[in-house]
């Protein structure tokens, strides 16, 4: 089990280990100790390992994480896991503004609150947020879905696209185009396995939720909309 | 009756034929015009710049026998891998979704043939452009469509985008006839809808965030990959210092006659700076911060000629950028298609409804009958054989001014025609030693 002293070594001596794992490893389990805040810890992996990054993190912990499960043993900076393609993030504390920014793949966890822009743009990743979000969360969110068991705060969802978002508690506002939609059966589904694999499946149940989407009215450009934007 | 002549019939400067033609456009649609392509106003530009040439106190270089150099370096501040191109003159970003895969396949063709590089756009990278580009820049736009770890790995250089000179502060739409399956898929989005990209990045904000984010892309591409910052003609001074501070290897600047595949005409007529008014700007915040020929200029924005080239690298620059004129190299707006434009109600050279996929050229539509008419052969070809055209002017100008590499080119070398030209380029007004705001006459 590799330890990292960040503090010691420093951050590209951190990455360029960590790139350099490809495909098979029998180092897959690293500790990063004293990362004292610092941004971009543990970018860019391509490996099917686990890290743990014991303290608090700055901007863009595990961007465009692939394959790779980072648990972050505080709190997160801005953009956690933005853009991450594939595998896991977890924050066991809260995590600030744009949490899986563009993410297109993958499951971020954050055991706190997420700040504001929480899954703006997102595009396919899956994010469960145990607290709260900010306003503006889910910004022309393109697709994946957001569960989120505690509020939202303003303009959520604003200029949606094809996401899914789920929220237990209140939502201050909505964005434009966004609305309150349907709870099927497959959407329970869809909460259930995403509570589970979140570990909040003993802090909520499916059916504690509402559903919002895109109406899909400013999917095409309509000057009868112009207030709209 | 009088048998006095009348006054003839006048025509009002304010209201001219075409301001008065769309404003009922207006009052018909009750939507502004959105087009493509960049300012069509007539702005101060290189044609108001002359070089002064050898004279007894300078003496030229001999052409076809004396060496003048065109080769560049671009991203030897930071990166491990810069880029060295064979001429300064490169293509700038332009989207697959705008364009189709075979015109994007063609400017790959035709800038390796030529010796460099070209840009991916907002859409991501396709395999035709990676396959048939050696030297590819890949940007990194707010909408982040496409966007993964494995291409910027495969990027000769990744460029930040912050703005474009023909719309700065603004995003961009690709509107749904242009959405088929294969753009919609790389976008992740539903096809056929009108697509925007946003004007501001989703993860960051500001020049103290974007020092970050270049330390992320750093980090990811292991510090082997050039990173540029691209910028639109805004605050080129201020914009240019805040890129230094932030870790840019080079910085690019479109000024406002760049072109853009769709906006407003009044963002592109009335947003920016033109390109002439841009680059002294530019070059003086380089130099304040010691970093002149450190962290690369390369400058875009109406660039057409060689005499283009060789003005721009005068005044500072280290290489341009072309994007309208290659898609003019390839065959857009050509003459030979006027029955077709007469059909969608233009003609050719004034064609510029690209967001409507019309284009019966087939290089700005996603319709497999138009781009299908398109040879990405005989487009590549095209373009190398404009690239070497505008490289062999720009050196001809650079021999006559006496020196052996383009970059050798100065201020000095040149003179302006018009008073606002020598303000805005920093040189003497012709016939003067004259440059307005610096005093002396």
């Amino acid at each position: 089990m590799p330890s990292f002293d960040l503090g010691a070594h420093g951050l590209r001596a951190l990455n360029s280990n960590l790139h350099a794992l490809k495909g098979q490893t029998n180092e897959t389990q690293w500790d990063i100790v004293n990362p004292r805040g610092s941004h971009a810890i543990a970018v860019g992996v391509d490996a099917p390992v686990d890290i743990t990054v014991h303290g608090s993190t700055g901007y863009y912990c595990a961007g465009m994480n692939k394959q790779a499960t980072v648990r972050v043993k505080g709190s997160a900076g801005p953009g956690v896991a933005e853009n991450m393609m594939s595998g896991t993030v977890i924050v066991d504390g809260d995590a600030s503004q744009y949490a899986g920014a563009t993410g297109r793949g993958g499951l971020l966890v954050i055991k706190g609150n997420a700040s504001s822009r929480c899954g703006i743009s997102m595009k396919g990743i899956d994010i469960v947020v145990h607290g709260s979000i900010g306003h503006m969360s889910a910004f022309m969110a393109q697709s994946g879905n957001l569960v989120v068991l505690g509020d939202a705060g303003d303009a959520l969802g604003d200029s949606l696209y094809e996401a899914r978002l789920f929220v237990r508690g209140n939502v201050k506002s909505l964005g434009a185009d966004c609305i309150e939609k349907e709870m099927r059966a497959e959407h329970l589904e869809i909460l259930e396995n995403l509570l589970r694999r979140g570990e909040a499946d003993a802090k909520a149940r499916p059916e504690e939720f509402r559903r919002y989407g895109s109406a899909r009215k400013l999917y095409n450009f309509n000057i009868d909309n112009a207030s709209a934007y | 009756m009088s048998d006095f002549p009348h006054t003839p019939p006048r025509q009002s400067w304010t209201f001219s034929n075409d301001t008065n033609a769309e404003i009922r456009r207006a009052a018909a649609s009750g939507i502004y015009d959105i087009r493509g392509g960049g300012s069509k106003r007539r702005l101060p530009h290189f044609d108001d710049l002359l070089f002064l040439g050898a004279s007894i106190s300078r003496y030229p270089l001999e052409g076809y026998r004396e060496k003048c150099a065109t080769d560049v370096w671009l991203g030897t501040r930071y990166a491990q891998k810069p880029i060295h191109l064979d001429i300064p003159v490169t293509i700038a970003g332009m989207s697959f979704g705008s364009l189709s895969g075979p015109a994007k396949e063609a400017l790959g063709r035709g800038a390796t043939l030529a010796g460099t590089s070209t840009t991916t756009g907002d859409g991501g990278m396709t395999e035709e452009e990676r396959g048939h580009s050696k030297t590819l820049v890949y940007q990194y736009l707010p909408s982040r469509y496409g966007m993964n770890p494995d291409d910027l790995r495969r990027a000769d250089a990744i460029e930040l985008v912050v703005g474009q000179g023909a719309k700065p502060g603004g995003g961009g739409m690709l509107l749904g006839q242009k959405i088929s399956d294969r753009v919609a898929e790389m976008r992740t989005l539903p096809k056929g809808i009108d697509q925007r990209s946003a004007c501001r990045h989703p993860d960051w904000t500001g020049p103290d965030d974007m020092e970050i984010k270049i330390l992320e892309l750093r980090e990811i591409t292991d510090w082997q990959t050039p990173i540029y910052v691209k910028v639109g003609g805004a605050r080129p001074y201020y914009d240019t210092a805040l890129s230094v501070k932030a870790g840019a290897d080079v910085v690019v600047l479109d000024g406002m006659q760049g072109g853009t595949a769709a906006t407003q005409d009044v963002f592109i007529e009335h947003v920016g700076q033109p390109t002439l008014a841009c680059i002294p700007q530019a070059v003086k915040a380089l130099q304040d911060l010691g970093m002149h020929r450190k962290v690369q200029l390369v400058v875009s924005g109406g660039i057409r000629t060689g005499a283009d080239v060789a003005k721009a690298l005068a005044l500072g620059a280290d290489a341009v950028s072309i994007g309208t004129a290659a898609l003019v190299a390839l065959g857009d707006n050509d003459p030979a298609l006027e029955e077709e434009y007469r059909k969608l109600g233009t003609t050719a050279g004034a064609y510029d409804d690209w967001h409507e996929g019309k284009d019966p050229a087939g290089i700005t539509t996603q319709d497999p009958e138009l781009f299908s008419r398109f040879d990405p052969v005989m487009g590549g070809r095209r373009l190398a054989n404009y690239l070497k055209v505008m490289t062999l002017e720009a050196q001809t100008l650079a021999r006559a001014c006496g020196k052996n590499h383009l970059h050798n080119l100065e201020p000095e070398d040149l003179c302006a025609l018009t008073v606002e030209a020598a303000a805005m380029a920093g040189v003497p007004l012709a016939g003067t030693s004259w440059i307005p705001g610096r005093g002396g006459y």
